[in-house]
């Protein structure tokens, strides 16, 4: 009954979207302000039953209901109950209705606090946001139901995968999907601004707390799956340029991008039109993600269910919203009215600066991943495109990226200097070089480029550091006067340095991992110690353990540092019972040098085991990185300014500026 | 996108469950018994590796993977650089058996100049866009006519009541 509870709220849904897609977009067309005003309950209403749906699916999951063919096919009942949850967005249908679920969030979010929003402006988002929600809502009727029966019930079910059943990979699908999803809510504001044909600053700053939030969000999920795939994969890496990967990868550099054209759109009313494209751009690639993932075209997906009509479905609602929202701007954007102009270098110059390098990234990572496949079809031939290429064509667009970053936020808007701003930068400079300097005179082995990428990262954070300084000119006057500066200065400002100095422990983590990694491939026997990165490993032993669903076979090994003992790792292999799969636990030593990560091999023919030892220098640093940008992101979303009726309040204040002056 | 996410990272994992771990259990690549005792050749070994396609386990390198193939391909380069082979001449015997799919860094070749040539060309065209529409806007700007009497006399009406 639950099920069919689920199936008939899905249902139902579909039908209040479909209302709320078209009802609306007539109120706006003939204003008509009562079918207009239809948009905010409907968009509500279809929260309410996607909601219904998810937490019936969630219900038949947690009860463990085998008489629901997505429940047998991907639970357990002896799986944690965390993991019965996670289990409802393991899996292709699942996670549908969580997409459907967090756009639908969105939208009741539009239609409940956008009370501010223009009535003709906030019908034409729901509409548009509605129809998104419709076209998935049908593909998941139609093709991937998730609360189909099966008849009979099976006594158990079938299990999750055990790669799955790991805690960052439980929250990071709701993450990652809140940041594709939430790039839709960009796309529906710049389809409805192309049709009614007018836009200006107020609507970039609607548009951009969305946005933010969905790009933190996304900041997240991918950290999250880094990280994951660093400790479960068991050798240590972070970032595969698989296509998979790639396809999170794009929509977040379309969507960094997105946020800083958005930005001048806000502050100087340019760059009006780019930032238009730009918006369905960032959300085409989440669609085109989707395709990709789930059609089965990429080749690393043959793991999973290729089902052609899924695929071909998917492919129809992408063409019909990226080719008409296309169409729409082909026909419309020329009547945009265009806004401020500027020098080449100024504030808007280097964020343009900033959207190029950033788009023609985002290009290169795409023709990467969709290349194979294209020529496949096309002539048959059969390349590989992996990360040599991408190391090649995305490390020089994003390097000079990254040197110009501080420059941006010390240009003024309009017509900035070069020069001043370069002195500005001088102390961050000099601290930059001086540690590239001594890393190249410290370090005995290349590769030689590296302590300058390690300067680049340091480069990043204090030329952060710099902005805030210069804007509080904390050198130049009193420190009371400093203080109350500090205290005055925009969060935007806070969250802005927030950003660029993760992006800077990023880069320092990813420099030092990937140049200073140490590694030891051993066939040890128990009782025999190894050294590797000034740490000893005395080998103990293999022990069984039981877990909750997995027996596994746990090593230990006693690290000691110096003589001082430090610690002790417990690298293990899981057999999974239900799923008959293993997984390895890598065992890992977090410090503040960096982590000692060790992986339990098999047995060899002698009794001695393969085991495999790693350092990995700074390597927290990436996701700290990720967080820092994630907490920068957070606390520029908290600016009041971007807060309901700020437009007013912000010109108040530009007023009483110009009246003081 | 929906899948990107448990998918994003869990792809080359569940490829290397299914493919390789299902085929052949054991720790993750490189094996104890396979290391060469001169580490300078096994460094080149490793690094010819990394940039070879393991061809059962889509998007791994032999170096990452434990498919018993792409152990063979593993001792198959170490045993070619004992004779004495150069990195050039290893990579190009394992192309002639097993084709350019093997190289995860494509060659330049008539069908992958588009792959390589792309993303220049995007950065070309971007930058031509950027400069056109800097000159258009330039020009337009000057072009624009100056106030007329009328509308000169209604600035300094507005001005003078702020």
């Amino acid at each position: 009954m639950i099920a069919e509870t689920g199936h008939y709220a899905l249902i139902l849904a579909l039908g209040v979207a479909i209302v709320q897609t078209l009802l609306p977009l007539l109120g706006a067309r003939f204003r008509d302000p009562q079918l207009a005003a239809v948009a905010a309950p409907a968009a509500q209403m279809q929260f309410v039953l996607v909601a219904i749906a998810f937490i019936a699916l969630m219900t038949a999951y947690v009860t463990s209901d085998f008489s629901v063919e997505n429940v047998w096919r991907n639970s357990h009942s002896s799986k944690p109950l965390l993991y019965k949850i996670s289990g409802v967005w393991g899996n292709h249908e699942g996670s549908m209705i969580l997409w459907v679920l967090i756009l639908t969030l969105f939208g009741a979010a539009v239609a409940t606090f956008g009370s501010n929003l223009p009535r003709q402006l906030k019908a034409n988002v729901l509409a548009v946001q509605g129809s998104i929600g419709a076209a998935f809502l049908l593909f998941i009727i139609t093709t991937s139901n998730p609360f189909t029966r099966l008849v009979p019930a099976q006594f158990d079910g079938q299990g999750l995968n055990p790669v799955l059943q790991d805690p960052a990979l439980a929250f990071h699908p709701p993450f990652l999907y809140t940041g594709y999803v939430g790039f839709s809510m960009a796309f529906s504001f710049a389809v409805a601004a192309l049709i009614e044909g007018r836009i200006d600053a107020a609507w970039a700053r609607w548009v951009r707390p969305w946005t933010l939030a969905a790009w933190m969000c996304l900041t997240l999920g991918i950290a999250m799956g880094s990280w994951w795939a660093y400790y479960e994969l068991g050798w240590g890496g972070f970032w595969f340029w698989d296509p998979v990967e790639n396809a999170s990868f794009m929509p977040w550099l379309a969507g960094t991008a997105l946020l800083h054209s958005a930005l001048v759109m806000e502050k100087r009313e340019a760059l009006k039109v780019w930032t238009i494209l730009l918006a369905i751009i960032t959300f085409s690639l989440s669609l085109m993600g989707t395709f990709l993932v789930r059609s089965g075209v990429l080749t690393s997906v043959h793991a999973f269910a290729v089902d052609p009509a899924r695929g071909i479905f998917i492919l129809a609602i992408m063409g019909v919203f990226i080719g008409g929202a296309l169409t729409l701007f082909a026909w419309r954007a020329p009547l945009l009215q265009q806004g401020g102009l500027f020098a080449p270098i100024s504030r808007e110059g280097a964020l343009v600066f900033n959207n190029l390098l950033l788009t023609t990234a985002c290009a290169a990572v795409f023709v990467g991943t969709l290349y194979p496949l294209a020529l496949e079809a096309l002539t048959g031939d059969k390349i590989s495109v992996g990360p040599p290429f991408f190391n090649l064509t995305f490390a020089p667009l994003i390097v000079p990226l990254l040197i110009a970053v501080p420059f941006g936020p010390l240009l003024a808007w309009k017509r900035g200097d070069l020069l001043a701003a370069a002195q500005r930068l001088m102390a961050a400079a000099c601290v930059a070089l001086a540690a590239a300097i001594l890393l190249l005179a410290f370090s005995r082995r290349g590769p030689w480029l590296a302590p300058l990428g390690i300067g680049l990262g340091i480069w990043l954070i204090m030329g952060a550091l710099t902005e805030i300084t210069y804007r509080v000119k904390l050198l130049q006057s009193a420190p009371a006067e400093a203080w109350r500066r500090l205290r005055n200065l925009p969060r935007a400002a806070y969250g802005t340095a927030l950003a660029h100095s993760g992006l800077g422990l990023a880069v320092i983590g990813i420099v030092a991992t990937t140049a200073w990694r140490s590694e030891a491939i051993l066939a040890m026997k128990p009782g025999e110690t190894a050294d590797i990165a000034g740490y000893t490993l005395a080998f103990k032993g293999v022990a069984p353990r039981q877990g909750p669903n997995y027996r596994e076979r746990v090593a230990l090994f006693e690290v000691t540092r110096g003589g001082e003992a430090v610690t002790e790792l417990t690298p293990s292999k899981r057999e999974f019972n239900v799923e008959r799969s293993a997984t390895t636990e890598a065992g890992i030593h977090v410090s503040w040098r960096g982590d000692l990560y060790a992986v339990l091999g098999d047995q060899l023919k002698d009794g001695a085991y393969s085991v495999r030892l790693y350092f990995n220098p700074l390597v927290r640093l990436i996701w700290l990185g990720a967080l820092v940008m994630f907490f920068g992101g957070a606390v520029s979303l908290s600016d009041r300014r971007l807060r309901v009726g700020a437009p007013k309040r912000a010109q108040a204040k530009v007023a009483q500026a110009a009246a003081g002056k | 996108m929906i899948f990107m996410a448990v998918r994003n990272i869990l792809f080359p994992v569940l490829l290397t469950l299914t493919l390789c771990i299902l085929l052949a259990s054991g720790a993750r690549a490189v094996q104890p018994d396979e290391v060469l005792q001169d580490p300078l050749l096994e460094a080149r070994a490793r690094a010819i590796s990394e940039g070879l396609r393991c061809l059962v386990c889509q998007n791994q390198s032999i170096d990452d993977s434990e498919a018993p193939l792409a152990k063979d391909l593993r001792l198959l380069v170490r045993e070619r650089l004992k004779q004495g082979d150069s990195d050039q001449q290893v990579v190009d015997f394992i192309v002639a058996r097993y084709g350019e799919f093997v190289l995860l860094k494509p060659k330049f070749t008539p069908h992958t100049v588009l792959l390589w040539l792309a993303t220049p060309a995007v950065f070309a065209a971007a930058l031509l866009l950027i400069w056109l529409t800097y000159r258009r806007r330039q020009s337009a700007a000057q072009a624009s006519p100056k106030l007329s009497v009328n509308e000169k006399r209604r600035l300094r009406r507005l001005l003078d009541q702020s």
